[in-house]
């Protein structure tokens, strides 16, 4: 156990964490909004009953979001000082990018938009969430085509044993982050699409209000369009991952050897024939190359080494993500079909509906898990190993107090999460209240 | 370009420390300035709108400095890096403090991470930059205090200035406690720095106590915040020469075409950052009113 050990636990701890809250966040601030404009458009009340009810659950998970991401944005100097000073001049432009266009954005209109409700005129005030949610989508973006820049280098040249960027408009527009991101995003949009299932299921066992049946079939619908999206732009990646990075493909496979018309295992065991092939280029006869024999190319390119990731994790995590991932969106699928044409919930589908909060989140995990565990040894693919990445100055005390910190700290505040929005979900809606007096109308209608 | 980048640097952190400045006096103050919840809830609302946009100032800083200078962004804040855990230890604790104390059934623990996470940042901040250009403890020490007393002092005249009744009496009465500490400690410490921006910075903590001795609550809050722009300008004025012990900026700097890139990006994004942040302003400029 050193130092290094420890760094890269943090850095898995402190990103899975942080994506627990972060689709959240991105999926459901657009479905927030969504909801209020359909109360601006219809002037029904129920429209805005939601928007205050999913807003204050909104605001619970984006606290944790925020909280989570600060630590990212310290973390890679703290721990990673080798890794910052060789990408920096690249890796950094895109994080200044996603602070200046977009965190300014989401975080001060959001502000406008809690405080806002008695006193922005209310197109203004609806304008101030939409401003916020695309902020928080945007954010998405600069941060991907960071991290997919780290899996497939573009736009850059190594000079003096520094990366320098030669072409932002070609990092911008790395073929890994155009598939990755609308893949991250929707995927996130399929989270916060499970997690409004899972609320609208819960009510539906105890109430038929057509206000849940509205909230339901809407989040069904966009489950369902999400999750088109994420298998489109995940079989887009599958296919850059072969021409990129073959080692992820093969570790992700539990491919040994160079195999022409490569099948795709289920589980261990069980495979069905020429579908690897097939999935990473269309052509069922096509070689996709084994761990072995790329462990061999490597070490004749870099030298000796291991160059292989954690194998069994790699493979788990792949079929986690496409099975939970899928599962979801199958039943969205389902119950769009089941409700056609204001068909009520049956209850089974109501209680199925409560898994649609778990499986999407472990999927977007497993998928976080795959991308980056898939990458090692590298953290920037083919120039900079992880162990050569690591602050050399930071001892292995430190990286173990800051880990056991971040660890305890985030576990408890999860908890203390899952505690809030369970009691909130539970309160429901609050009833619309007689006409607030001079006194309440300076209270913010959602916070404090 | 180098220079540029510099300043650009130098203006986010300096944006960071006013905005966020009075954010953390708030926070260490608003138990101590309200008698009831009503009141608790008034002091932390003059912030609610605001907070989280100031923060960004601090994750825009950051993220020039890894951009433009990857091996000062990279030697900072791994040499630094308990004082920077526990600076993060306290935004966290007080980001979800902000904004859960209105939805839990006891916001006492909310309230609690709201005062430790805003003075922890407010102490440690001032004891890094002090050790940065100083490398002592005796320095750590006395900027920590430094920028500790100045967050609570701008922090309680920002509350005089945007509340009424009650809350508006302590948090004028808190001021000029606070006052009386910031000048001594402020004479001790940006001395030490004797730079013309750090002794007009002293002038001008000492006239913030006055004015707001003389309830002139906007004046003050001015003063108050020219001192934290002086002081961060004197700072980034001697960090200029040498950003971290044995490095250069130029050493640091990245290359001349993501500067310009970035400057263009930069130069296109501020002002409607400027712009919208201060519309916040604007649309929240009343007081909040406090009955009593």
């Amino acid at each position: 156990m050193d130092a290094l050990d420890l760094a890269r636990w943090q850095f898995g701890v402190t990103t899975v964490y942080h994506f627990l809250f972060v689709p959240l966040t991105i999926g459901l601030g657009i479905f927030v909004a969504g909801l209020q404009t359909a109360w601006h458009r219809t002037g029904k009340e129920h429209y805005l009953k939601l928007t205050k009810f999913f807003g204050k659950l909104f605001l619970i998970n984006f606290a944790m979001g925020v909280v989570t991401g600060i630590v990212q944005e310290f973390q890679f100097g703290m721990n990673w000082s080798e890794y910052s000073t060789f990408v920096g001049d690249v890796f950094g432009a895109p994080l200044a990018m996603e602070a200046l266009l977009a965190f300014f954005m989401e975080s001060t209109f959001l502000g406008l938009w809690i405080f806002g409700w008695d006193r922005l005129p209310k197109r203004v005030h609806l304008a101030t969430i939409w401003a916020a949610a695309i902020g928080s989508n945007l954010s998405a973006y600069f941060i991907l085509a960071a991290n997919a820049w780290m899996k497939h280098p573009v736009g850059y040249e190594v000079v003096d044993g520094k990366a320098r960027m030669t072409d932002l408009w070609a990092v911008l527009t790395n073929s890994t982050a155009l598939a990755q991101v609308p893949h991250v995003i929707a995927a996130s949009f399929v989270v916060a699409g499970g997690f409004v299932l899972a609320v609208c299921g819960y009510w539906l066992l105890k109430t038929r209000a057509e206000m849940w049946r509205g909230a339901a079939r809407a989040a069904l619908v966009m489950t369902a369009i999400a999750g088109a999206v994420v298998a489109g732009t995940g079989d887009m990646s599958a296919k850059l991952m072969y021409e990129q990075q073959p080692m992820k493909l093969a570790a992700a496979e539990g491919l040994e050897h160079d195999t022409a018309g490569a099948g795709f295992s289920l589980v261990p065991g069980i495979e069905i024939p020429k579908v690897l092939s097939f999935l990473s280029t269309n052509d069922p006869e096509a070689t996709v190359q084994g761990s072995h024999d790329l462990q061999r190319r490597f070490e004749q390119e870099f030298g000796p080494g291991d160059y292989r990731p954690n194998q069994p994790v790699v493979f788990w995590s792949f079929r986690v993500m496409i099975g939970f991932g899928m599962a979801t969106v199958g039943l969205s699928v389902l119950g769009l079909w089941l409700t056609r044409r204001r068909r009520e919930f049956p209850a089974w589908l109501s209680r199925a509906m409560l898994l649609a909060l778990p499986l999407p989140l472990l999927a977007a995990t497993a998928g976080w898990l795959l991308s980056e565990i898939g990458r090692q040894p590298w953290t920037v693919a083919g120039e900079l190993l992880t162990a050569a990445s690591v602050s050399p100055s930071v001892s292995l005390t430190e990286v173990a107090i800051s880990l056991t910190i971040f660890t305890l700290l985030y576990g408890a505040f999860t908890v203390a999460e899952i505690v809030l929005l369970a009691r909130h979900v539970r309160q429901g809606p609050e009833e619309r209240a007689p006409a607030p007096t001079a006194e309440e109308r300076r209270e913010p209608s959602l916070m404090y | 370009m180098i220079e540029l980048w510099f300043t650009i640097i130098a203006f986010l952190w300096t944006g960071y420390f006013v905005l966020e400045g009075f954010d953390f006096g708030v926070g260490m103050l608003s138990p101590l300035v309200s008698r009831n919840a009503t009141e608790q809830r008034a002091a932390l609302q003059t912030i609610g709108p605001v907070w989280d946009g100031n923060e960004v100032w601090l994750i825009t800083a950051v993220g020039a400095m890894f951009a433009a200078f990857p091996a000062w962004y990279a030697g900072v804040f791994s040499a630094f890096y308990l004082p920077v855990t526990l600076v993060l230890v306290g935004l966290i604790v007080r980001g979800v403090g902000l904004e859960w104390r209105g939805k839990v059934a006891n916001p006492a623990w909310c309230d609690l991470g709201i005062v430790v996470g805003s003075a922890l940042p407010a102490f440690l901040w001032g004891s890094v930059f002090a050790d940065l250009l100083f490398d002592s403890a005796l320095a750590a020490l006395a900027g920590g205090a430094f920028t500790l007393a100045v967050c609570a002092l701008h922090g309680a005249v920002f509350l005089a200035l945007k509340t009424t009744g009650p809350v508006r009496r302590r948090a004028r009465t808190a001021a000029m406690i606070a006052g009386g500490v910031t000048v001594p400690v402020a004479v001790f410490a940006l001395s030490s720095l004797g730079t013309a921006p750090a002794l007009a910075a002293m002038a001008a903590l000492a006239a913030a106590v006055a004015l707001i001795w003389r309830r002139r609550e906007g004046w003050a809050f001015t003063a108050t915040a020219g001192a934290i722009v002086l002081t961060t300008l004197s700072v980034f004025m001697e960090l200029r020469v040498a950003p971290l012990p044995g490095l250069t900026l130029a050493e640091a700097a990245s290359g001349d075409y993501t500067l310009t890139m970035l400057s263009w990006i930069g130069l296109i994004a501020l002002p409607f950052v400027l712009v919208y942040q201060g519309w916040t302003y604007w649309v929240f400029r009343k007081r909040v009113l406090v009955p009593g």
